[in-house]
């Protein structure tokens, strides 16, 4: 990507990063991390030897800024991090600013703004600074969420599957740090391979979210043994039966949405008209072998009757979720 | 001749001529208003009130009339939540309240909207205020039946039991009061089902007007499961909709209100205390939005129940008018496909739905979608 001065990149970090000033702003905490040991890498790969140093901006006075400015005595190459831009003291804004329209040779400054309307004036000044390069954080959308994964695996030199990558979100959660382990754990053991969701199941499959979808995923294919033992397993683990009971009616609804789908539609088009991601057509569509319409219907009635009784309308949530496992999953095989 | 205050109450002459005697000295310190929903229960109460703080028993445009009916009356509280249920606390807060002498010598009138939603606790603590009143202290109770309080509580209440006004009653009100065409009064009456402020916003509103129309005419399309499955996602959608219309103006003016309170403004630093009371505000809405939806779900389903009445009526051959009078051929169709047998048991499925939404929590699209298929005539 060609960088402009005074410019912003989207979320990429700038290749040259002395003599300039990298302002990251955003409240995603992780990318910003990320952002900043990008800029330590590079200045790394320039010098090995370089100083590598941070500090709050609430403790930047005067004096500590002129050391920023000034020649260092050793003329090392020096990165430079001020985070919490936002808490910088009025009075030091001028002298960023001074040393932002003339940088040392050497040095990389990151200035890190967590977000938000304080000290925005600042940063409107900032970056005007022909030496300033903006990169701006910004946490991914859950439907993005599989997209960010993938990157992740591909930035480690491996490829994860579509629907692993889906899997991956459901059983790891939202928080990027947790995915980005997730990842660097997925590509390392195994080195080279496609990441499949089998693989994913067995790394991450313990989360609650992930077990509510492997117990649905079986009753829908009509397989009311594993399913009934994956049930007996989640809530054994403590997962909440609510989990399970819209899990199921998660599952009934885009069945139900395919089946009676107009025919002939593009994947994409159907894809959308169901409320799922494309890959997950093919799962349905071989899920679909088995139901009728009828049967479909009497298993989102008893899914939603499941609902009420988990909710208190019976004394025994298990016994309600077992009942309702039981009959989705045989509806399915009688038809 | 009666007073003023009273005018807004349709089809209650009973109620009218019991609060009047009352008014005339026949008091008591604590009353059970009940009544359908939209029949007018807290309407009553307030008249009620006005009516005993008025000089003139009611007149309807002195200062003190004027001030109840904008709320504004130091002697008449008012408490109506958006919240599921009222607790011990706000209620220990009432009875300190009632308790004070009134200012305007008069009574103290203590109104609560919903006491269907006094918590058990709430309710001792309220208990304790009623057996022992001051002696110009009132209390009015709403809720929409007199099962839906304590026993203890209902027993030492008045009951003020509100009918379900009749569609001619309906219809004259908003002809005389909001000026509405007869043609079109009569179909808001008719549609509304005695529910006032539902006859007066279908009168009012085109957008309240094609809602209904939408949902009504769900039963004839309901042919296939796709259909059911796509009736649930409307249904849900035009909740989502009305609901949104409702809160959304509210809810910006919450907003700026707490800005203001905390002296934020557009650029400037924030007090440290802002950050909680705007997560609490949207902790707030986020619940009344909620309750919203299931509101309006719920209205959605009482509308769906009165297809299913008009077919029952057809079926059963009684020459009752239809509620939906301008679906006759979609009522007729189904009435014909099915027996009376089969439209009691979707009936039953409505209230069922409703229980599952209202009670247990149940997401209203997974209680609509099973719904519509109990619902459907494949
Ligand atoms: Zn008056």
């Amino acid at each position: 990507m060609a960088q402009r001065r005074g410019s912003e990149t989207g979320g990429a970090v700038p290749r040259e990063v002395l003599g300039r000033i990298v302002l990251v702003t955003g409240p995603e905490e992780f990318l910003a991390e990320r952002a900043v040991q990008q800029v330590r890498e590079l200045v790394r790969e320039t010098d090995a030897e370089a100083e590598v140093s941070e500090t709050v901006a609430s403790d930047l006075t005067m004096a500590s800024l002129g050391d920023l400015a000034a020649p260092s005595l050793f003329s090392t190459t020096r990165c430079v991090t001020l985070r919490r831009l936002e808490d910088l003291p009025d009075d030091a804004g001028p002298g960023l600013l001074d040393y932002a329209a003339a940088p040392a040779d050497d040095v990389a400054l990151v200035l890190v703004h967590s977000g938000g309307q304080k000290g925005s004036g600042l940063l409107t000044k900032l970056r005007k600074a022909d030496t300033v390069v903006e990169v701006k954080t910004a946490a991914p959308t859950p439907r993005e969420l599989p997209g960010f994964v993938t990157a992740e695996l591909r930035g480690h030199g491996s490829r994860i599957e579509p629907e692993a990558a889906d899997f991956l979100v459901l059983a790891v959660g939202h928080d990027l740090r947790s995915l980005s382990a997730a990842a660097h754990q997925l590509a390392s053991d195994f080195e080279g391979r496609p990441v499949t969701t089998e693989m994913v199941k067995q790394y991450f499959g313990g989360r609650a979210e992930a077990k509510s979808f492997v117990v649905a995923d079986h009753a829908l294919f009509g397989r009311t043994t594993p399913a009934l033992e994956e049930l007996r397993w989640a809530l054994d683990g403590g997962t909440a039966p609510v989990l399970v009971s819209s899990a199921l009616a998660a599952g009934l609804r885009g069945l139900a949405r395919l089946m009676s789908a107009p025919r002939g539609q593009s994947e994409g088009d159907l894809a959308r008209a169901v409320g799922v991601p494309p890959w997950k057509i093919k799962t349905l569509r071989s899920q679909a072998r088995g139901w009728e319409p009828a049967s479909l219907g009497h298993a989102i009635r008893v899914v939603a009757r499941a609902d009420a009784d988990i909710k208190g309308q019976a004394s025994d949530p298990a016994y309600a979720l077992e009942r309702a496992v039981i009959t989705v999953s045989t509806a399915r095989q009688s038809s | 001749m009666t007073a003023a205050v009273w005018d807004g109450l349709v089809g209650q002459a009973p109620v009218v001529e019991r609060l009047q005697r009352a008014v005339a000295g026949d008091m008591t310190h604590a009353w059970l208003f009940t009544g359908p929903p939209g029949s007018g229960r807290s309407n009553a109460a307030l008249a009620f009130a006005a009516a005993l703080q008025c000089p003139d028993g009611g007149c309807g445009h002195c200062d003190s009339c004027h001030q109840v009916e904008v709320g504004s009356h130091p002697d008449v509280g008012v408490t109506r939540t958006e919240k599921l249920s009222i607790g011990v606390d706000e209620v220990r807060e009432l009875v300190r309240t009632s308790a004070l002498a009134p200012a305007g010598r008069r009574w103290q009138v203590m109104v609560v909207e919903d006491a269907d939603r006094l918590t058990d606790q709430a309710a001792n603590a309220l208990l304790k205020a009623i057996e022992e009143p001051t002696e110009r202290t009132v209390w009015l109770l709403c809720a929409p039946t007199a099962e839906d309080v304590l026993p203890t509580i209902r027993s030492r209440t008045r009951p003020v039991v509100l009918a379900t006004p009749s569609t001619e009653a309906v219809a004259a009100f908003l002809t005389s009061r909001d000026g509405v065409a007869p043609e079109a009064a009569s179909y808001a009456a008719r549609a509304s089902q005695g529910h006032i402020g539902r006859a007066r916003a279908l009168a009012r509103d085109e957008d309240t007007r094609r809602r209904r129309v939408e949902v009504v005419g769900i039963p004839a399309r309901l042919t296939s499961l796709g259909a059911c499955m796509t009736a649930a996602a409307d249904l849900h959608a035009l909740a989502q909709e009305e609901a949104t219309a409702q809160t959304s103006e509210h809810d910006a003016r919450e907003k700026s209100e707490l800005d203001r309170a905390y002296g934020v403004v557009e650029r400037g630093r924030r007090p440290r205390e802002y950050a909680p009371a705007l997560r609490e505000m949207e902790k707030s809405q986020k619940t009344r939005a909620k309750r919203r939806i299931l509101d309006v779900v719920d209205r959605g389903l009482m509308d769906l129940v009165s297809v299913y009445r008009d077919v029952l009526m057809v079926q059963l051959g009684t020459s009752a008018e239809l509620v939906n009078a301008e679906l006759r051929g979609d009522v007729d169709r189904i009435a014909g496909a099915t027996t009376a047998e089969q439209t009691l048991r979707r009936i039953e499925a409505v209230f069922e739905a409703r229980e599952q939404m209202l009670e247990f929590n149940v997401p209203p699209l997974l209680a609509l979608e099973s719904l519509m298929v109990a619902l459907c005539q494949w």
